[in-house]
């Protein structure tokens, strides 16, 4: 320690200097320190807070680049498809029993037994069931239809079709068709039909033409081309039309009748749970999308697996740098704990001065990485596209996800202080001056 | 108050010293052992008997090792005795939970100490302005304007913006008393708050330090190894092998 002669008087220094100058009157005695201390630590805290700010930027990027993949995933998957169906039960065959051939009563005879032919046929009732199901709050649209194979002819060419008859202000709100159509409208009057891009090319059709449709019975009926579709799927494309409900009907001798009840849910991955209550209520049978493409769910889930798991791991990572640049910050401010302590400050009052720490860098990171974040997507969004100049998918910049990793590394930053600072409020403060 | 900066000549004992001042500190039969239980269990406080009343300036000598660090560290309620009665400012401490001592230490004592005695984030204002700060939760302009008038009186306004750690040594200390005497506290605690000072710093502290004592009633208890500096206190008791073998004065 040098003696009084070593410091000259600062060249000029106010009296009027404010007194409060350094030290806001809205923060508390506990922001005032952890503050200083951070700041006193500049290479430290600026480490720590890149660290942070990494492993944020990670679960910012990765969630919102998963999310959009999945929300890509799903949009595709399911606006060409109901989240629920309901079909008319299959036929069954029903083995005979014989109790008067002399054999033993309920005996069974032909053991080995034929599948029975599907017929097409119609739900029961299925009005009374459209309106229980459209009744349940999970359920946003019911959109019955008659479905069948048909085959189209022109002239020499003729192509086998599936053919959908619905009724379009419902089923275009589970099948957007809008966003399909790449001539023509998605209007469909009672002798329209909409065909695929590439049905239209074999039969060598466009707007306006008329299609002769004959279905196996011999049933026949003559519709005019109203639109072209492309469903982003090349057999698709070649096999589905579209038209009115009456139509169908009278195509495939389902007169009154529906083959299927498409059924749309406000959430997607519940709709397994509302379609086993939908078969409880109605008692017909209900296949979710979860269960007929199970395959893709079984993708999705693994991946939000994996994304939960290195979020896991990114944090625990944030949380150990914290906690061990905290554990040396308290080794090095030991005495000035010690002193703060001589002077009267309570061992909550250390405990907080350190939790705060770990909070603000936690904040700090989370800050930092979340623009971080943010830029990586920006910059991937403009490097990865398709070859025609867009977007692979859209990306939605979610306040949501920003406002959670914020929340998220700040609670990291004081849990994991929380060792630390218990360590410091405990300090004698006998030892810790002393040193 | 001004610092001297020379030797000020050793100040007369007040002869008229009022013996029935009300008594600051009392320590009865005071024991301290550390490693408690332990086979390399050391006892080195043996049963120290001290009373210190208001505006008295006691002086602690004694060599390396003989305990008076412990024994202020006790009194300044840092340290708890193993055995033993202490009264400060007539409240019995031994059987106080720790935020009550944390209160009583920060309301009513005041510690300089040898080294390091400041917060070297903060400017020397902030520093006295500390104890004020963690009693009152968020800052206002009466506690700075307290501050400012203690680091006045040590002479030190001018540096007041200016970081703790860019004082010299001296400058330190008076800093540091002014942080003492934030609170107003009836005892301030001094462990050899000059021995790492040249001379003329070391008066120039000790002055002031005699100056508070006198002045506010403020009673010292002041750890020295300069028997000059012994010599201008009110008494001096002195600490060998964790006993008062000697007491002058008072």
């Amino acid at each position: 320690m040098s003696g009084e002669a070593g410091a000259a008087v600062p060249a000029s220094v106010p009296a009027s200097v404010p007194a409060l100058a350094q030290l806001p009157r809205w923060q508390p005695f506990e922001w005032i320190v952890a503050l200083r201390f951070l700041r006193e630590g500049r290479m430290q805290t600026a480490f720590i807070i890149g660290g942070v700010a990494i492993g944020v930027a990670v679960i910012v990027f990765m969630s919102a680049l998963l999310s959009g993949l999945q929300a890509n995933f799903m949009r595709r998957v399911l606006t060409g498809q109901a989240h629920i169906q309901l079909l008319p039960p299959k036929e069954t065959v029903r083995p005979l029993r014989a109790d008067t051939s002399g054999l033993k009563p309920g005996l069974v005879e032909g053991a080995v037994l034929q599948a029975p032919l599907q017929r097409l046929k119609s739900l029961d009732q299925w009005q009374g069931v459209a309106a229980q199901i459209r009744a349940m709050p999970e359920v946003l649209v019911v959109s019955p239809a008659a479905t069948g194979s048909a085959l189209v002819v022109r002239g020499d060419a003729s192509r086998a079709i599936s053919v959908v008859g619905m009724q379009p202000e419902l089923y275009f709100r589970i099948v957007t068709m809008d966003d399909k159509i790449v001539r023509g409208s998605a209007r469909l009057g009672s002798s329209d039909i909409l065909i695929g891009t590439e049905l239209a090319a074999d039969l060598g059709v466009d707007l306006g033409d008329k299609l002769r449709i004959t279905a196996a019975s011999g049933a026949a009926s003559t519709l005019t081309i109203s639109g072209i579709f492309d469903l982003g799927n090349k057999g698709a494309n070649e096999r589905s039309t579209f038209m009115a409900l009456r139509n169908a009907q009278s195509l495939l001798g389902l007169p009154g009748g529906v083959s299927v009840l498409d059924v749309t849910v406000r959430d997607v991955y519940a709709a397994e749970a509302v379609a086993q209550r939908i078969t409880a209520a109605t008692g017909v049978q209900a296949d979710s999308w979860i269960r007929t493409n199970a395959q893709f769910f079984t993708a999705v889930n693994a991946q939000q697996s994996s994304n939960t798991l290195i979020r896991l791991f990114v944090a625990l990572s944030v949380a150990l740098g914290i906690a061990s640049v905290l554990v040396v910050s308290v080794v090095q401010k030991s005495r000035e704990i010690g002193i703060l302590r001589a002077m009267g400050i309570s061992r909550g009052q250390v405990l907080r001065v350190f939790l705060l720490q770990g909070g603000l860098l936690g904040l700090g990171g989370a800050l930092v990485g979340s623009a971080l974040g943010g830029m990586a997507l920006l910059v991937w969004q403009r490097v990865q596209r398709n070859a025609d100049g867009t977007p692979l998918f859209p990306l939605t910049f979610e306040p949501g996800l920003f406002a959670a990793a914020l929340v998220l590394a700040t609670l990291t930053g004081l849990v994991s202080a929380f060792a630390p600072a218990l360590r410091a409020a405990r300090l004698d403060p006998v030892v810790a001056i002393r040193g | 108050m001004a610092e001297s900066g020379q030797a000020a000549k050793p100040a007369a004992k007040p002869a008229d010293q009022p013996t029935d001042q009300p008594v600051v500190v009392e320590l009865k039969g005071v024991r301290k052992s550390f490693n408690l239980g332990l086979p390399n269990e050391t006892e080195v406080l043996h049963g120290i008997d001290l009373t210190l009343r208001r505006g008295e300036f006691c002086a602690v000598m004694g060599p390396s090792g003989s305990g008076k660090s412990t024994l202020l560290n006790i009194v300044g309620l840092l340290d708890r005795p193993t055995q033993g009665l202490l009264t400060v400012c007539g409240e019995e401490t031994t059987a106080l939970a720790d935020h009550a001592l944390t209160r009583l230490r920060g309301h009513s004592i005041g510690f300089v100490f040898q080294f390091h005695n400041l917060l070297g984030a903060f400017t020397a204002l902030e520093n006295v302005l500390m104890p004020l700060l963690g009693d009152a939760g968020f800052p206002n302009a009466a506690m700075a304007e307290r501050a400012a008038g203690l680091l006045d009186s040590v002479g030190l306004s001018p540096w007041r913006n200016q970081p703790a750690g860019l004082l010299s040594g001296g400058q330190q200390q008076r800093v540091a008393l002014a942080r003492a005497l934030a609170m107003n506290p009836a005892l301030l605690l001094a462990d050899e708050p000059t021995g790492n000072l040249d001379t003329q710093s070391a008066d120039a502290v000790f002055d002031l330090l005699r100056r508070v004592n006198r002045e506010q009633g403020t009673s010292v208890l002041f750890v020295t190894h300069n028997p000059e500096l012994a010599e201008r206190c009110d008494k001096t008791i002195e600490v060998i092998d964790g006993r008062v073998v000697a007491q002058a004065g008072g």
